[in-house]
């Protein structure tokens, strides 16, 4: 036996008990959709994990009408200090019940339990602690005084960061003084209907904040909805483009969370071993699904033969495996649909004549997975280099002066992140300054953080996440609600 | 020999060794400040909070059931146990090696130490004790590997001495029996740039651990690390060390407050790794002072076979300095094997 071949330490399931069939999360309690009930599954084993509820355009309206109501009765006259208490208990019950949601995350989702129990939830509830102290500071948002809140928010969230993604778009709305109306991904319910139970536990204000579950017709519903002032949207730019045209002209506020396809640069003076880890956290952290992963590897030319053979030899220390094993790097494609997706584009590159390499890994025989692949020889015209995989896959291209390397790194209709790699403080501040993406991480990748605002340029969307400038996605100055 | 006292370019010593030659053929020419100082500033900087990341990553891989069984096993296998007191006597040598030789009395199936480590004039005592399980001995006899002796040499912990007492030092070491000689680099003439003479020192010690038949006593070459400071400094002394000829780079000698610590592990394995990728040639770590718990220590175990590689995880590449972690890993061992936690009291102190 190699000391390699960890013996198998998985997370229990125990602390996780699903029940067997969902419903929709209205007015503070849990009804039945009119809808036809869907499955949700593990996308790692395929195993049936519950039923949930569809709602239909009826139960919309009425998840609307308690957001109205409950926004016009209790929310909007409670004062921000008492908002902020619930916040506030919200994050310490979402730390309390930390592990439970977890192990739901990376069975709902496919992502290995290291990621759902050091990163995801973690910063959920940090994104709660962060915007619960600003409820009662409205006034410092920028806004000037008294800014006021929008009314309904309608939210519509992606299944790469289940969790994460329902408190990016919760938290801000709420401290502001929003209700919510959110729909979680078809593929990803679990953990926003837990969090519904924790809004329960928090006694929460019925109304205030509901979640209904289902298709795109569900969310279709949503920003169609007269009733809803606000949508907020993260996902891919198809459907951001649907909502902008149907939000066009009905005064309906709107930000859009989309695509990218981010540079992560690496110049021939930066920190190797370090660049590495963070071209390996930028592209396979969470299977690569993550809308500002650093998915075209741009390296400086007169190293990229080191580079790449450092890529390698990391990416055979990989684990390909159980989401819920504490050891696993790598866990499954969140859809069968994803993974279809995922290899008609690197089928795609290979036929343009680009190199693929994975490091040899056992793929598990049910579930959706493909292993971490990286293409050499990719030019700038490749579909690779140029379309969201939204997978576990990196394009490896080159460059030789700053100059190139900002103008490669631009040469895309997307816009929200991009990394340098240089020891070089100035060369980094200078690129930086070139670059057009809503966040540039220098000498590290993927890294957030609640006080940070986060959001994108060109089609990659607009309005910004986090920080005092996510609070405006969800004000408007006093004495105009336009 | 003399000293090296000014900054200017100087070759080193008339005979290449083997280490000597190691730095020849990389830096293209003869060895001075000057081609040293261009080499190794010329490596790629060390980004702290990146590698800091990465050690801590790897901290999180959990090691369990048949996997923590083995790695208790193997960590055993690598322990240098040391003691290096000022009150270290005979008698307290004599205790160590029995502990070496049988770690955990109600266990047979328990395996020894790869190494006990004392200051050089208890050598003698050391491999008296060991008998026919001293390592050379043991070898001889097809007896397995036996237990080797290390000593410290070259005015450990501080190195503050003449290079002549230095290698009296180490020569007197060899000559009682010693099978490693842990020396510990000139801190003050690397921090002051003199690159070559800490090369030359290097290169000098290693000449000194030549034995009458030929043989070689290992050459561990301590850095310091708690008085280098930086990352990147560590980098550095650790290509310098591997140049000169060094068969092991070792963190620390316990005795100032900052020792062996995982990333600073982690990065003196990369280098190893690139050394190996670079020439074939496979140059050991000691992570020493500090390591006090088999959590901790396992922590490295993960650390070493994800970095350089699993086959690193052998005594002649890998060990760890230490003296209280025996203890724990027994007492963990003897867990794993009874199901509940016994005591201090079920395992011996040396």
């Amino acid at each position: 036996m190699s000391f390699l071949d960890y013996a198998p330490a998985p997370e229990s399931r125990s602390v996780v008990h699903l029940r067997p069939s969902y419903g929709l999360f209205i007015d503070g309690a849990f009804v039945d959709g009119h809808g036809t009930p869907f499955p949700t599954i593990s996308p790692a084993t395929e195993e049936h994990l519950a039923e949930v509820a569809t709602a239909d355009e009826h139960d919309v309206d009425l998840a609307v009408a308690a957001a109205r109501k409950a926004y016009d009765r209790v929310w909007s006259r409670m004062s921000g200090a008492d908002r902020g208490k619930y916040l506030f208990r919200i994050a310490r019950l979402v730390q309390e019940r930390a592990r439970e949601l977890a192990v739901a995350e990376s069975l709902n989702n496919g992502k290995p339990i290291k990621e759902s129990r050091d990163l995801d939830i973690p910063l959920v509830a940090a994104w709660f602690f962060y915007y619960a102290g600003w409820a009662d500071k409205l006034d410092y948002a920028g806004l000037g005084a008294n800014p006021k809140a929008l009314g309904v928010a309608g939210q519509i969230i992606p299944w790469n960061f289940p969790l994460l993604m329902l408190a990016w778009k919760i938290a801000p709305a709420l401290a502001a003084g929003n209700t919510v109306v959110l729909k979680p991904a078809e593929t990803t319910p679990l953990t926003a209907l837990l969090f519904a139970e924790i809004l329960q536990q928090a006694d929460l204000p019925p109304g205030v904040v509901n979640i209904v579950t289902g298709a795109g017709a569900t969310g279709q519903s949503l920003v169609r909805h007269p009733g809803v002032d606000k949508i907020a949207f993260t996902g891919s730019t198809a459907v951001g483009r649907e909502i902008a045209r149907a939000t066009a002209g009905t005064g309906k506020r709107l930000t859009l969370e989309l695509g990218g396809k981010a540079a992560n640069i690496v110049f021939d003076d930066a920190p190797f071993d370090q660049a590495i880890e963070g071209v390996v956290n930028g592209i396979f952290f969470n299977q690569g699904h993550v809308c500002c992963a650093g998915s075209r590897l741009l390296v400086q030319e007169n190293v990229h033969d080191d580079v790449v053979d450092r890529l390698k030899q990391r990416l055979s220390t990989l684990r390909l495996g159980d989401p819920l094993d504490k050891n696993t790097d790598i866990g499954a494609i969140n859809s069968a649909e994803q993974l279809e997706r995922i290899r008609e584009l690197t089928a795609v590159g290979e036929q343009e004549g680009a190199t693929p390499w994975s490091p040899a890994c056992e793929i598990p025989e049910n579930g959706f997975w493909f292993a971490p692949t990286i293409f050499t020889g990719v030019q700038s015209s490749s579909r690779i280099a140029r379309e969201e995989v939204f997978g576990p896959v990196l394009s490896i291209l080159t460059f030789r002066t700053p100059q190139e390397a900002i103008a490669k790194a631009n040469n895309t209709p997307y816009g929200l992140s991009a990394g340098i790699w240089s020891d070089k403080g100035s060369r980094i501040l200078a690129v930086a300054d070139g670059l057009k993406a809503g966040v540039v991480w220098s000498n590290t990748f993927n890294r957030f953080d609640p006080a940070s605002p986060f959001g994108g340029y060109k089609e990659s969307g607009y309005g910004r996440e986090g920080g005092k400038q996510g609070l405006s996605a969800y004000l408007a100055p006093s004495g105009g609600v336009s | 020999m003399t000293i090296d006292t000014g900054a200017g370019a100087r070759p080193a010593g008339a005979a290449p060794s083997a280490g000597a030659a190691r730095a020849l053929d990389l830096l293209d020419g003869p060895v001075t400040d000057t081609t040293l100082r261009r080499y190794l500033e010329g490596i790629p900087g060390v980004d702290a909070v990146g590698l800091e990341q990465r050690a801590a990553s790897l901290g999180t891989r959990s090691i369990k059931t048949t996997s923590k069984a083995m790695a208790l096993d193997r960590i055993i296998e690598l322990v240098d146990l040391t003691t290096l007191e000022g009150a270290d006597t005979p008698g307290k040598v004599r205790s160590l090696v029995a502990k070496a030789i049988t770690p955990d009395p109600s266990d047979p199936s328990c395996p020894r130490v790869a190494a006990v480590c004392v200051y050089g004039d208890l050598v003698p005592v050391a491999v008296e004790a060991l008998g026919s399980l001293h390592a050379p001995k043991a070898r001889a006899a097809g007896n397995g590997e036996g237990i080797a002796v290390a000593a410290v040499a070259t005015a450990f912990p501080s190195g503050r001495a003449s290079r002549e007492v230095k290698l009296a030092d180490v020569a007197d070491a060899v000559r009682n029996g010693a099978d490693e000689i842990d020396m510990v680099i000139d801190r003050g003439a690397f921090l002051a740039g003199r690159y070559g003479q800490v090369f030359e020192e290097i290169v000098a010690v290693k000449e000194a651990c030549r034995r009458p038949d030929g043989n070689d006593a290992h050459l561990k070459v301590i850095l310091e690390v708690g008085e280098l400071v930086t990352y990147d400094n560590v980098r550095r002394a650790s290509w310098l060390s591997v140049l000169a000829g060094a068969d092991f780079i070792k963190t620390s000698t316990g005795k100032v407050t900052s020792n062996a610590t995982l990333p600073v592990t982690l990065l003196m394995l990369e280098v190893v790794r690139d050394w190996h990728r670079m020439t074939g040639e496979k140059v050991g770590v000691k992570p020493a002072g500090g390591i006090r718990t088999s959590k901790d220590a396992i922590k490295y175990l993960v650390t070493v076979a994800e970095t350089a590689g699993e086959e690193w995880l052998q005594p002649h590449l890998f060990r760890f300095g230490a003296s209280s972690l025996l203890n724990d890993v027994l007492l963990q061992r003897q867990k794993l094997h009874s199901g509940h936690y016994s005591g201090a009291d079920y395992v011996t102190i040396d």
